[in-house]
Parts: C-alpha cells; structure tokens; sequence
C-alpha cells in the first residue's frame, strides 16, 4: 500500500463527480420539503432517472439527450406521488416508501435488456484560462457540463429561497399551510410544482449516475444514494450552500474509500463500504445534537397533509 | 369540483373492503403491465393468485413456500405496524433480519460440533438480541438526540449487508467450504437446525411463532392499555404527554420490539428454510413487510392475512417466472403498485366526498 499514489489533484475532481448526483437529487427534494411535503420516493425517482436516462442516451447516442429523459422519468414518477398525497390525501411517509418500491422495480425491469452496455461518450467542458491553473484547474475547471449546472443550481435556489417573492411564498406554504391557504395562495398548485420538481431534479441526479459517473447500467445501481441525498437535507439544515458543502463531504468519504479499496489499503472492503452510511448516520446526530438550541430549520408543516376545509 | 368532509368514525366496512379493492386493481392494471411484456395476462394473474395454492401440479411445492415466505413477512409487519402506529417509522426491519440471523448463526457455529439441548433455545434468543441491538441504535439516537429514525435505520441496512458479506466471506466461512462463500449449513447442524415440523409442510417453528405472535399482538394493542398507549401517541402525542405517557420510552419499545421480531425472523430464516450465511442471505422481506403491513390495516389479523396475500404474490411471482418468463422485477412492480393503491384508498376510509353546489 502506498498513499503517495493518490494524486490530490485528481481526489478532489473526482469527489465533485461523486457528489453532483446527491447534489442534484437533495436540492430537488430541498425545495419539495420547502413546500411543506415530505417525500421519501427521492431514491426510487433516481434510479428511474438512471434507467431511463441510460436507455434514451443509449438509443440516441447523446447524453445529453438522455439526461432530458432522466428528468421527465423522475418527474412523471413524481406525479404519481403528488396525485396521493395532494389528491387523496394518503400519508406522505407510506407514499414516498412505496413509490422507491414501485421505483426500483420498474427501474429493474426497464433496465433488464441495457445490462452491460456501455453508454455514450461526454466530453469534458475546460474553462478556458481557469483550467490551465496547476491543481486548482484539474480540480475544478475540468468537469462536464453537468457539474457545472449542478453549482449554478445552488446559486439559483437559494436566490430563488432567499431573495423572490416566489420562494417567500413557497415558503410560507412549507412553515404553514392554513395562513398560506387563507392569504389566497393555492397550496395545493404550489406543492404540486415542487414535488413535479424534486422529481425531475432527483431524475438528473440518477441519471448522471448511469450517463456520466459510473458510467454504467446496472440494476439498485443507486444503492441508498438516493437516501443519503434525504439526510443531505436534513444535515443542510435546509439550506442550499450547506447542503452543497455536505455533498462534497460524502462525496469525498465515498472516494476516498473507493481509493483506498484500490490501492490495496488492509482494510477489509465490506469494511470501506459501510463508510459512507456510517458517516450519514454520524452527520445527522452531530446535527441533531447542536440544533436542540431551537436552531431548526424544518418546515412547520413538513410532512402534513393539507386538507381545504374553507 | 369535490369537497372532503371528514367521516368522524373511521367506517369500518370501508377500511375492510380497501384492501381487496386494491388487490382487485393491482391486478386489472397489473395484468395491464403483463400483456404489455408480452404474456398472457389472465394466465399470469391465474397462476400468481391461483395456482400456488390450487393447481395440482404446482401446489405441493408452492404451499410449503406460502408458509416459509408468510411467516417472515408476518413476524416482521406485525412489529413495525406497532411503531407505525405510533408514527415512528422503522423501515431498517431488512438489517435487523440480516443481523438476527448472523448473531444466532455466530453463536450456534462457535459452538459446532457440540451437540447440546441448550443450543437451539440461545440461538434463538441470540438472534432476537441481534436484531434489537440493531434496532436500539436509531431507538437511541432519536430519544437521545432526536434523530430522525427513519434514516438511520435505514442505513443501517446497508451497513448489515456489508456485515453480512463480511460474515460469509470471512469469519463465518465454512472451513470445509473449499472457499466458497457462506457458513456451514445450519441444517446440517440437528442441535441448531430449525427443520421442519412436519415433513414436507413447510411449517418450522417460525411459522407457529409468526401465529402466536398475530395473537399477542392482537392482545397488546386492542386488550393492553400499552396499545392504548402507543395508538394515542401515533393519533394525538399531545394528549399523550398530558395523560402522563412518556413518548421516548414508547418510541423505544416501538423500535427496539420491531427489531426483536426481524431478528427472530431472520434467526428462523437462517437455521431453517435459508440453511447458512451467505451473500445473497436476504430477499428483501423487510421491505415487504412495510407493504404486508399496510394491506393488513396495521391490524394483526389482518396482517395475518395480508402476510399470506404477499407470500402469494412471492410463489406465484416465481412461478410466472419459470413457466411465462415474466421478469422477476415484474412482481415488485406488482407488489410497489398494490401500496399506492392501499394508500389512496384511505382517502375513502377516512372522508366522504361530497360535489361541489351539493349541500
């Protein structure tokens, strides 16, 4: 074993590759929890996303393509949620875990026939100047689009959060619903477009997973990304920077135990492989612990159905 | 259009025919699925629901799988509906079954080849220790520091699974395995073998636990005044904290008694129908019990019931895959489908609908 031979530079590139899929499904599911809804679907919309990002990127030879197909996947598989949790008003806990089981099943069939297959090309996007800087450029000016878009997504959501009116008001639906109902806003038409969003974004993170990371089909390809991304939110505290730099954390525990498994370190595998869902576990109680001074960042009305009574 | 007008008793004539309304439509949009794969879906749907039990070819094999695959689910669902319930939600139950197996499955195999009375009574209990102690750990976490539960058990199922191709792969290994994964086999070993009561029934002690279980149950949560306890949690915890309730010790026992019976479960599985430890050792049974759980109403009978209807769907899953070549990820479909059905259908069982302009 030798930790000289991991090269820094290229730890850290590939750690924001690890981390672009969680980055992308936990800002989804982010502003769906904004809203006030609590969806546990996030890892059966992801490998949908996969699977279907896979097959159209396949079948028309650009990524690009199929990562399109990856989010309509997850946000198609989102209505269904919406529709049983807005329309019939079913317990949003049970509903978020049958639509992972409903997920991943459809996800395994789907996929069946594209095992093994290799998926199509992507180039990486050098920005120029900034890419040519020794580390720093192969660190981060180095990626594909994607990554790119993932930090822009940041940005985005927490302007959208923070600083519109239209982020204020998803807001106030999400802290409580029957204030947000009786100033006229529609709880239900808000809800229903963040949940048809969390579904798309975790559709593009799982289908970077397939296109652009692993690059890969293969059945529970996700194993609990999708989950880790569910924590992501709760450690973020609900918001977008820290959720961000959480991302990376995993992320960079998850590399590094793959570096390490490579390298041959005497450390059992099944070992390694515990490490990231330890670390979820670890990072929720050290969060949990330091927000019992009443720092919480929950949504009021997180997880309750909204039932129109006026 | 509409408009919901709470029911104020739960109608229970509703809350019966719910279920066999979902199955009704699982299977119309099931079969919907099946024909779109290419197979025939009245044969499908025949032989899933029909033929494991009543054709005369397959049914001496498929009614002994009923009871191996029932009782699990059984086990299982009737400790999470407790804590589901009382809204605390463990859908870890698949780590807590893989570590029951591998703590009583250690501590039969460190004793082989002693042949005592004693072993087969530790090892159950071994195994049920194994899968609370798992379960006492998101049990902690949330009374201690309030961490949500839901995630931490169910990341603990990833960890267990690690543990369990550690234990097959390593410490448990059968020496004599010429390096193949897995542990001895268990039913080899007559002082830790849970074999068959009957021969050729199907019917271990699991499957009579899985049966005085569904009475317990039904004992505790509608004869017991601690049923009455974690309902009033899961319903009103603020009326529980004023009826003196202390919820985390409620929560505690929600969790850490679903943990038992997925430890007992998977102890069961692994000394009798599975035989060893190995890497493929669990089928997904926690994740079913979540479904088992809800089509049985979160009530034990029920449950009972529903464990069976799942158990079906299992060798009648199979057997579509041999006999029609449907894919086995088919009858997960068929399985996801039937919750959502289950939980939209709520909506009739605790509202009426009313028109819009109707008064």
């Amino acid at each position: 074993m030798d930790l000289s031979e991991i090269n820094f530079a290229v730890l850290v590139a590939s750690l924001i590759v690890a981390s672009t899929p969680l980055v992308l499904a936990a800002l989804g599911e982010l502003i769906v929890e904004k809203s006030g809804v609590l969806n546990l679907g996030v890892e059966g919309m992801m490998i949908i996303g996969a699977v279907a990002g896979f097959i159209v990127g396949v079948e028309t030879g650009s990524a690009y393509i199929g990562m399109i197909a990856a989010a309509v996947a997850g946000a198609l598989l989102s209505l269904l949620f919406a529709f049983i949790i807005l329309i019939m008003q079913a317990n949003q806990v049970a509903s978020g875990l049958a639509l992972t089981i409903f997920g991943l099943g459809i996800a395994a069939l789907m996929g069946h026939p594209y095992t093994g297959i290799k998926s199509p090309q992507i180039s990486t996007i050098s920005i120029p100047i900034l890419s040519e800087i020794p580390i720093l450029g192969t660190m981060f000016f180095q990626h594909d689009l994607i990554v790119y878009l993932s930090l822009i997504s940041v940005l985005t959501i927490w302007y959208f959060l923070t600083r519109m009116r239209a982020g204020l008001i998803l807001r106030s639906v999400g802290e409580d619903h029957d204030v947000a109902h009786s100033l006229g806003y529609r709880v239900i038409t808000i809800r229903f477009l963040a949940i048809v969003f969390g579904g798309a974004m975790a559709g593009v993170g799982g289908g970077y997973l397939s296109l652009f990371r692993v690059p890969q089909w293969t059945e529970g390809m996700t194993a609990g990304a999708g989950w880790i991304a569910l924590a992501l939110v709760v450690f973020s505290g609900w918001r977008p920077f820290r959720l961000l730099i959480g991302a990376y954390i995993f992320g960079g525990i998850t590399i590094l135990q793959l570096n390490l498994q490579a390298i041959g370190v005497n450390i059992n595998i099944a070992v390694l492989s515990m490490a990231p869902y330890l670390a979820t576990i670890l990072a929720l109680v050290v969060i949990s612990m330091s927000r019992f001074r009443g720092n919480r960042g929950a949504p009021g009305c997180l997880g309750r159905s909204f039932v129109k009574t006026i | 259009m509409f408009k919901l007008i709470p029911r104020e008793n739960v109608s229970p004539v509703l809350s019966l025919l719910g279920p066999l309304f979902s199955i009704g439509f699982t299977m119309f949009v099931g079969g919907i699925l099946f024909y779109f794969l290419g197979v025939d879906p009245f044969a499908a749907i025949k032989m899933i629901f029909w033929d494991p039990l009543m054709s005369e070819t397959f049914s001496t094999y498929s009614i002994p799988q009923i009871f191996i695959k029932g009782a699990p689910l059984i086990l299982i669902a009737l400790g999470l509906s407790v804590g589901f319930k009382a809204n605390v939600w463990n859908i870890g139950a698949e780590g807590q079954y893989i570590m029951g197996a591998i703590f009583g499955a250690s501590f039969a195999l460190s004793l082989y080849p002693l042949e005592s009375f004693f072993i087969f009574p530790t090892m159950v209990l071994m195994g049920i220790l194994g899968g609370s102690l798992w379960s006492m750990i998101p049990a902690l976490l949330k009374v201690k520091f309030n961490v949500n539960e839901i995630l931490v058990s169910l990341m603990l199922v990833y960890v267990a699974e690690q543990l369990l191709a550690l234990a097959s792969l390593g410490f448990l290994r059968n020496p004599d395995g010429a390096g193949f994964p897995g542990s001895r086999n268990l039913s080899l070993y007559s002082s830790a073998s849970n074999s068959e009561l009957i021969m050729g029934t199907g019917i271990h002690l699991g499957v009579l636990l899985s049966l005085l279980m569904v009475v317990f149950f039904y004992v505790l949560l509608f004869r017991h005044s601690l049923g009455f306890k974690i309902k009033l949690l899961g319903n009103s915890p603020k009326a529980s904290g004023f009826s003196g309730d202390n919820p985390n010790k409620l929560i505690f026992l929600c969790l850490t008694l679903s943990g038992s019976l997925a430890g007992l479960a998977g102890i069961m599985e692994v000394a009798g129908p599975a035989g060893q430890i190995n890497i493929d050792f669990n089928v997904g049974y926690g994740f079913t019990a979540i479904i088992v759980a809800f089509l049985g109403r979160l009530n034990p009978i029920g449950i009972f019931f529903a464990g069976i209807v799942m158990a079906l769907t299992y060798v009648g899953g199979e057997l579509t895959q041999f006999m029609l070549n449907l894919p086995a990820a088919a009858i997960q479909v068929f399985q996801g489908m039937l919750l959502f059905f289950l939980l939209s259908f709520d909506l009739f069982v605790h509202y009426k609908i009313k028109l819009k302009g109707k008064k």
